[in-house]
C-alpha cells in the first residue's frame, strides 16, 4: 500500500519547516478572518457574562442547549489524537507518522475549546473554583463527587494534561531542529524549550520510551472522557432520551468518528495550505478512509441500538420525544440531515478507493460527518429536554439567540486560530516521524533476497 | 446517618378540591419575592412559579371537562436534583425538606435538567420589581440574584419562625398552626400542609385516604407531596357506556 518516497534530510527539514519560518500572505488573512469571528465571539461571551444567561433561548424544560452540544463536540473531536497518535503508534500503523502531530494539537485545543463551554454556560461564571477543583477552600464545603459534574474536570484536566505532555514529548527533536536554525531570542526559546535535546542514542531511547508510555497510558483516559461526559446525561433518570445503559460506548465510538473526520479536513487543508504533497499522500487518505468506515459503521449500529432501546418499553413519554425528534419539523429536517451527513451520503462513498484517494472529495465527506455529528449531540440533548416526562403542561422547545450562534461558531474560529498560530511557531508534520520512517523503510540486498535495513527494539 | 428530625413536612394535594383559581399561585409569589412574570416571559417559557396550576382537557368537544392539577416542589426523600448538583446547593435536610442554598449554586442548572417535576427555577435576569412593590418584599425571604435556581421551600421562613415560637414558649407546635402561603390562601382548602411524623395530624390522616397516589411513582423519587385523586363518578359513567 505504500508508496515509496524517498527524500532526502535536508529536504524534509526545508519542506516541513516552511510553516514556521515562512511568512506567507493567506496566513495572516485567514488569522486575520479567524481573529474577527473569534472576537464576536468573545463580545458576545461578555455581553452574555454581564447581562445574564437571558441572552440565550434556553426556557424552562430546555435548560441546556447550543453550549452543552458544542461542548460534547468538541470533547468528541478530541478523540482524534489519541486514536490516530496512541493506538496506531501501539500498533504499528506505518501510515500514521505525518498525521499524528496535527492530530495530538488538534485533541489539545478542542478540549480547551470545550472545557469553556461549561463555565460560560454556568449562571456564575466567576464561581468555577468552587466546582471546577475538587478543593474546599474555605466554605467547609467539599464538592459533591456523586455528581457528573465533578467528573467531568476530572476527566477533561487529565486528558488534557496527558494529551499536552504527549505533545511537548513528540516535539522535542523538533525543537532542536529549530533551536539549531534559529537565532537571536527565538534561537534562546527554542534551546530552552527542547530540554537540551542533542540526538544522542540515550536521548531518543527515552523520547520513544516515553512516547509509548504515554500512548499506553492515556489510552484509559481515552475511553473514561467521552464516557463520562455520556454519563452527563446518562445518569439523568429523569430525561427519557438520555439515559440509555449503552451511551458511554456509544458516545465514545461517535467521537472517534467525528474526531477522525476532522484530521482528515485537516490533512486535506495542510496539504492545500503547505503544499505538502509529498508527505500527506493519497495512500493516508485512503487508510484514514478505511478506519472510518469501520468506525462509523459501529457506530451506526450503536445509534440503532440507542433508539431501539428506547422505543422498546414503549412508554408514551419516550414515544412522544421519538416522534419529536423524528418527524415533527423542523426536527424532522434535522434528523434527516443528521443521518444523510453522519453516515448515508460519506460512507458509501467512501467504499471507492478512487474516492477514498480523492483529496477533494475525503475533504468535504469528512466536513458533512462533523455537521451529522453536530446534530447528533444536538438531536440527544434538547429534544430529550424539551419532552422531559408525561407532563405535557411542561413541554417546550428551543430557539438559539444569535448570542448562542456567535459563541459556537467562535468556538470553530478558536480552534483554527489556535491551530494556525501553532504552525507558526512549531512544524505541523513531526520532522523526526518523517525520517524514521523512511529509515524502517529501508531495505538491503542480500544476496537475492531485500530485508529490512533496521530491527525494531518495541 | 444524619440525626432524624421530629417532623417530616409534607402536604396533601386534594384534587377534588381544587377549583384552578390560581390563589395559591400569587400568594406564593407575595410570600417568597418571586420575581413577576410577565406574558413575555410567560411566551419564553421562563415564568417562575413555585407553584402552578397545570391545567389539562379531558374528553372531546363538547364534553370538554377542565381538570387541574397543582404542581410544586414534591420534596422528593430521594431527589433527583440532589446528587447531581456539583456544589451542594440542594440538599435533604432532617425535616424531609429539598433545601435550596442559594449562596452555594452556580447555576450549571442540572438540576432542573434531572427533575421530572419541572419545579425548579433559573433567573434569566436580575429580578426587578416596580418602585410602587418595593415596600411589598417580604424581609424574611432573600431575594436571588440572577444566574442561581430557585424553587418551593415550603415557606421555610414560617416552618422555621413557628417552631422556633413554640420551642421559646415551651409548648408543642400544634397541628394546622403552620402553614405555607399557598394552603393559607386556598379558598376550598386543597392544600393540606402538616408533620407526616405526627400520627395525628390532618396531613397524616389525609394521606391515607384511599384515593392516594404520587406524581410519577414509577420513578422512585418517593415525594412528600401526596395527591387525591379526583372522583369524577359521571366521567367514570361515560367511560363505561
Amino acid at each position: 500500500m505504500q508508496q515509496r518516497v524517498s527524500l532526502e534530510d535536508r529536504q524534509i527539514n526545508r519542506d516541513l519547516l516552511r510553516g514556521v519560518l515562512e511568512h506567507p500572505l493567506w496566513w495572516f488573512a485567514l488569522v486575520g478572518f479567524v481573529g474577527l469571528v473569534l472576537l464576536a465571539g468573545v463580545i458576545s461571551t461578555g455581553y452574555m457574562i454581564t447581562k445574564g444567561i437571558g441572552v440565550t433561548g434556553l426556557n424552562r424544560p430546555v435548560m441546556w442547549g447550543f453550549f452543552i452540544t458544542n461542548f460534547v463536540f468538541w470533547v468528541g473531536i478530541s478523540h482524534a489524537g489519541v486514536m490516530i497518535s496512541a493506538i496506531l503508534r501501539l500498533t504499528q500503523a506505518e501510515w500514521r507518522r505525518p498525521v499524528t502531530r496535527a492530530a495530538e494539537v488538534l485533541t489539545v485545543f478542542a478540549l480547551m475549546t470545550a472545557a469553556l463551554h461549561p463555565v460560560i454556560h454556568t449562571g456564575r461564571p466567576w464561581r468555577l473554583l468552587y466546582w471546577a477543583f475538587p478543593y474546599d477552600f474555605s466554605r467547609g464545603i467539599f464538592v459533591n463527587v456523586r455528581s457528573p459534574l465533578i467528573w467531568d474536570p476530572s476527566a477533561i484536566f487529565t486528558y488534557l494534561t496527558g494529551s499536552s505532555l504527549f505533545v511537548f514529548v513528540a516535539l522535542l527533536p523538533d525543537l532542536a531542529v529549530l533551536r539549531d536554525r534559529t537565532t537571536g531570542i527565538v534561537h534562546h526559546v527554542y534551546s530552552v524549550l527542547c530540554l537540551g535535546w542533542r540526538g544522542t542514542p540515550k536521548q531518543w531511547k527515552l523520547q520513544t520510551v516515553a512516547g509509548i508510555l504515554l500512548s499506553a497510558l492515556i489510552l484509559p483516559v481515552f475511553v473514561s472522557v467521552h464516557s463520562i461526559v455520556s454519563w452527563d446525561f446518562a445518569v439523568a433518570t429523569s430525561v427519557e432520551a438520555w439515559h440509555s445503559t449503552i451511551f458511554a460506548p456509544y458516545f465514545v465510538i461517535g467521537a472517534v468518528h467525528s474526531g477522525v473526520s476532522a484530521v482528515v479536513t485537516m490533512m486535506a487543508l495542510m496539504r492545500w495550505l503547505w503544499k505538502w504533497d509529498k508527505y500527506i499522500r493519497p495512500e493516508h487518505f485512503d487508510a484514514l478512509g478505511r478506519l472510518l468506515i469501520v468506525v462509523s459503521t459501529t457506530w451506526f449500529f450503536f445509534f440503532f441500538l440507542e433508539v431501539l432501546f428506547g422505543i422498546y418499553g414503549q412508554e408514551s413519554p419516550e414515544i412522544a420525544l421519538r416522534e419529536m425528534q423524528i418527524f415533527q419539523w423542523p426536527w424532522s429536517m434535522l434528523f434527516i440531515i443528521f443521518l444523510l451527513t453522519a453516515y448515508f451520503i460519506p460512507v458509501p462513498l467512501w467504499l471507492f478507493p478512487k474516492v477514498r484517494r480523492s483529496i477533494t472529495l475525503m475533504f468535504w465527506t469528512s466536513i458533512l460527518v462533523n455537521i451529522g455529528m453536530w446534530l447528533e449531540r444536538f438531536l440527544i440533548i434538547v429534544p430529550g429536554l424539551a419532552r422531559k416526562q408525561p407532563l405535557t403542561f411542561s413541554w417546550g422547545t428551543y430557539h438559539p439567540s444569535i448570542i448562542e450562534i456567535l459563541i459556537v461558531a467562535a468556538s470553530f474560529a478558536l480552534v483554527a486560530f489556535l491551530l494556525l498560530i501553532f504552525s507558526k511557531v512549531f512544524p505541523l508534520i513531526p520532522l523526526f516521524e518523517q525520517k524514521e520512517g523512511q529509515l524502517f523503510a529501508k531495505e538491503l540486498r542480500v544476496g537475492r533476497k531485500k530485508v529490512p535495513a533496521v530491527i525494531r527494539e518495541e | 446517618m444524619a440525626q432524624q428530625s421530629e417532623h417530616k413536612w409534607g402536604m396533601v394535594i386534594d384534587l377534588d378540591k381544587c377549583i384552578g383559581c390560581q390563589a395559591c399561585v400569587i400568594a406564593c409569589q407575595a410570600e417568597n419575592n418571586v420575581p413577576l412574570n410577565t406574558e413575555e416571559i410567560f411566551n419564553q417559557k421562563r415564568a417562575i412559579e413555585w407553584i402552578r396550576v397545570e391545567r389539562y382537557w379531558e374528553g372531546e368537544f363538547p364534553n370538554v371537562k377542565a381538570r387541574f392539577l397543582p404542581v410544586l416542589c414534591q420534596h422528593c426523600e430521594n431527589a433527583p436534583c440532589e446528587p447531581v448538583c456539583p456544589v451542594y446547593a440542594t440538599y435533604h435536610n432532617q425535616e424531609g425538606l429539598n433545601v435550596q442554598v442559594y449562596n452555594r449554586c452556580v447555576g450549571t442548572r442540572y438540576c432542573q435538567n434531572n427533575c421530572p417535576y419541572h419545579v425548579r427555577f433559573f433567573n434569566y435576569w436580575t429580578p426587578q420589581w416596580p418602585e410602587s412593590l418595593r415596600n411589598q418584599l417580604n424581609p424574611d425571604v432573600t431575594v436571588r440574584s440572577r444566574g442561581i435556581m430557585e424553587k418551593c421551600t415550603f415557606c421555610i421562613q414560617r416552618i422555621r419562625r413557628t417552631t422556633r415560637n413554640a420551642k421559646r414558649e415551651g409548648r408543642k407546635l400544634e397541628d394546622g398552626l403552620l402553614q405555607p402561603a399557598c394552603a393559607q390562601a386556598c379558598p376550598t382548602s386543597t392544600l393540606t400542609f402538616g408533620d407526616l411524623n405526627d400520627p395525628d395530624s390532618k396531613v397524616s390522616q389525609l394521606a391515607k385516604n384511599s384515593r392516594n397516589y404520587k406524581l410519577l411513582e414509577k420513578l422512585g423519587t418517593d415525594p412528600n407531596v401526596i395527591y387525591l385523586k379526583k372522583v369524577d363518578p359521571k366521567a367514570a359513567e361515560e367511560l363505561h357506556a
